[in-house]
């Protein structure tokens, strides 16, 4: 039996008559929260919210809670709060449901946070590219403020705040959180030098600044409704709420699906809930959090020891999905997106793919990062392009390796980790690819295949 | 500058709703590129001058965001994404049926003017590649079948163009 999803922040997405005007989410029990929290202390809120143990869902996984007690209030300047909705790391595509199909939600619950942050002004940084997910939360924002859940004096509490959307243009970067306040504050989004190391300390405008996914934003609405004591009995210790996991790829039923933290395996996840793969496919390798996460090869086995001491042995389909599990395993939770590969993936050109990505949007900022990835993205374009060599894998390695720290932001990570995991558990392939090649070259035969991912 | 009196509406209500006028720039750069299409020299210097900014304040933003454009697009814009889970859903195949239907490569603009087709990374909608936008548009599961469909109709005049 398939397991069950636990649709907390999903409850109405997909539900047939649901609709996502202002009157629809009211009558649901919308807003219903904000009422409540306005009538609470801020630190109260706060409180719950480090009770809960939420941890970011943007990608990195930090507690939302600390995240919010790193807020530098002694400087006595204004505090903002930005929900990031740049939803751009590849394989995820839980934010754009929430802002499309119940935009409220996440009003409500940056609402709450902004109240529980004091914070004079609220901005959605929304990518570009959903234009209709612009539209739909600038109406959003107008029915609330006719309502008085916005604004001037909300509810009568004596709290103002107001929400700007603010689009991006396309770029990546935007995701990383100083990145974004550059480009919030009308630059280039090149991330900022740490330290500090939290815009909390020191963020947009130079004032404090607190930047939440629209995900973890709001799971602070169902916090205020169940107490933060209440949300952590979802999940497990440390891996509390449920989590929105985005499957695309080789499976039968691609989409988004949420579960309580560790309640569905990754095998269930892919055979049980997304049908399984095509017929008469195996599976070769899953991204589990998006195309920066490392990639997991299908026959490994994975052993060591859990955070609280647990020693495990998982083959793949045993990983349980929450964030500590996905670390124990050497690849991370991220932001969710699960990208499944069967037996039909050529591995150097879905690297070549992930390359040409990374190569696309470094920032240019750092030298090892600007220089480092579009030279890895020409190692694997001139491997599909039939000039593969055995010496490549070592070559990509190294590049990576000397990337990875040596940048002001994630992003050398993110553009090394795919490179050095794809090297580690299909090293084969590559240096095959090269033998192949040659084989081809010296029969006087076309020496590059056709390629379907690049 | 001949802007819409209602992007001249839109834009006196924005610049003053941020902590700085600075902040405007990005929003500016899109609702002039809605009102004209690109954003020309002219538009450019006429934002730094909304601004107070200098000319190259707005040219590095719009350097650096792919979504801004120097130049006009066909009269269809047609983005494909071809990032790793569209790529898996078929990306590559249906970026060459419009290719071979339009008789343009990608990141191009058919002589005629007909068409601009574009690879772009990521849209955010992963479960469902490969993902086409057409304009402002998003369309689903487009195999290379659907997208000769869809060729065929822009080609005629007869598919929205998503503005």
């Amino acid at each position: 039996m398939a397991p069950q999803e636990t649709r907390l922040i999903f409850k109405h997405i997909d539900e047939e008559g649901y609709t996502n005007d202002i009157d629809c989410y009211v009558k649901n029990g919308g807003y219903e929260q904000l009422k409540k929290a306005v009538t609470m202390k801020p630190e109260d809120i706060c409180a719950e919210v480090l009770t809960s143990g939420v941890r970011g869902r943007g990608g990195a996984g930090f507690p939302a809670g600390m995240k919010w007690k790193f807020l530098d209030r002694k400087s006595g300047k204004p505090i903002y709060l930005v929900c990031n909705a740049d939803e751009s790391e590849p394989g995820t595509f839980k934010d754009r449901q929430i802002i499309h199909q119940d935009p409220h939600q996440l009003i409500e619950g940056m609402m709450c946070a902004a109240f529980a942050i004091q914070a004079k002004l609220a901005f959605i940084y929304i990518r570009g590219e959903f234009f209709q997910g612009y539209k739909i939360l600038e109406r959003a924002i107008e029915e609330a403020r006719e309502k008085n859940f916005l604004g001037d004096n909300i509810l009568g509490s004596g709290y103002s705040c107001d929400i700007i959307v603010h689009r991006g243009a396309g770029a990546y970067i935007c995701g990383e959180e100083t990145g974004l306040i550059e480009s919030l504050e009308g630059f280039r989004a090149n991330p900022r030098i740490k330290p500090p190391y939290f815009p909390a300390a020191l963020g947009a405008y130079q004032c404090p600044t607190i930047v939440n996914n629209v995900e973890t934003l709001c799971d602070v609405k169902h916090i205020i409704e169940m107490g933060g004591e209440g949300f952590a009995k979802i999940g497990t210790p440390g891996n509390t709420g449920t989590r929105i996991w985005c499957v695309s790829g080789h499976v039968q039923k691609p989409g988004y699906y949420e579960f309580a933290c560790s309640d569905v395996t990754l095998g269930q996840l892919i055979y049980d809930v997304c049908g399984g793969l095509k017929p008469g496919r195996k599976l070769k390798a899953v991204i589990p959090g998006g195309s920066s996460a490392k990639i997991l090869r299908a026959d490994e086995r994975f052993t060591g020891k859990l955070k609280d001491g647990t020693e495990f042995d998982w083959g793949i389909e045993d990983i349980p999905m929450d964030f500590d599990s996905l670390m124990a395993v050497g690849s991370m939770s991220g932001s969710g997106g699960v990208i499944v590969m069967d037996d039909t993936t050529d591995m150097v050109e879905a690297l070549a793919n992930i390359n040409y990505f990374y190569a696309h949007e470094s920032c240019g900022q750092c030298t090892p990062c600007r220089e480092g990835v579009p030279w890895m993205r020409k190692v694997t374009q001139r491997m599909v392009d039939g000039e593969a060599r055995e010496e490549d894998a070592d070559l990509l390695k190294s590049i990576a390796d000397q990337i990875a720290g040596r940048t002001i932001c994630a992003f050398g990570e993110a553009a090394s980790w795919p490179v050095q995991s794809f090297i580690a558990k299909f090293k084969d392939e590559f240096v095959e690819k090269a033998k192949e090649q040659a084989a081809r070259r010296k029969e006087g035969q076309e020496v590059a295949k056709e390629t379907t991912l690049i | 500058m001949n802007l819409k009196p209602e992007t001249i509406e839109k834009i006196d209500k924005l610049v003053p709703r941020y902590p700085t006028v600075r902040s405007a720039a990005l929003p500016l750069c899109h609702l002039v590129q809605e009102d004209q299409g690109y954003l020309s020299q002219e538009a450019m210097e006429w934002i730094a001058e909304r601004l107070g900014l200098q000319p190259i304040n707005i040219i590095e933003i719009v350097t650096f965001y792919p979504m801004l454009r120097t130049e006009p697009t066909g009269e269809y814009h047609v983005r494909v994404c071809r990032t790793l889970p569209c790529a898996l859903a078929g990306a590559y195949q249906t970026c060459k049926s419009f290719e071979k239907e339009f008789g343009c490569k990608v990141g191009h603009t058919s002589e005629d003017g007909k068409v601009t087709l574009e690879f772009v990374e990521c849209h955010a909608d992963c479960g469902k590649g490969p993902v086409v936008m057409v304009g402002e548009d998003e369309y689903t599961d487009i195999d290379p079948e659907k997208a000769a469909e869809m060729a065929t109709k822009m080609k005629n005049g007869e598919f929205p163009k998503g503005l």
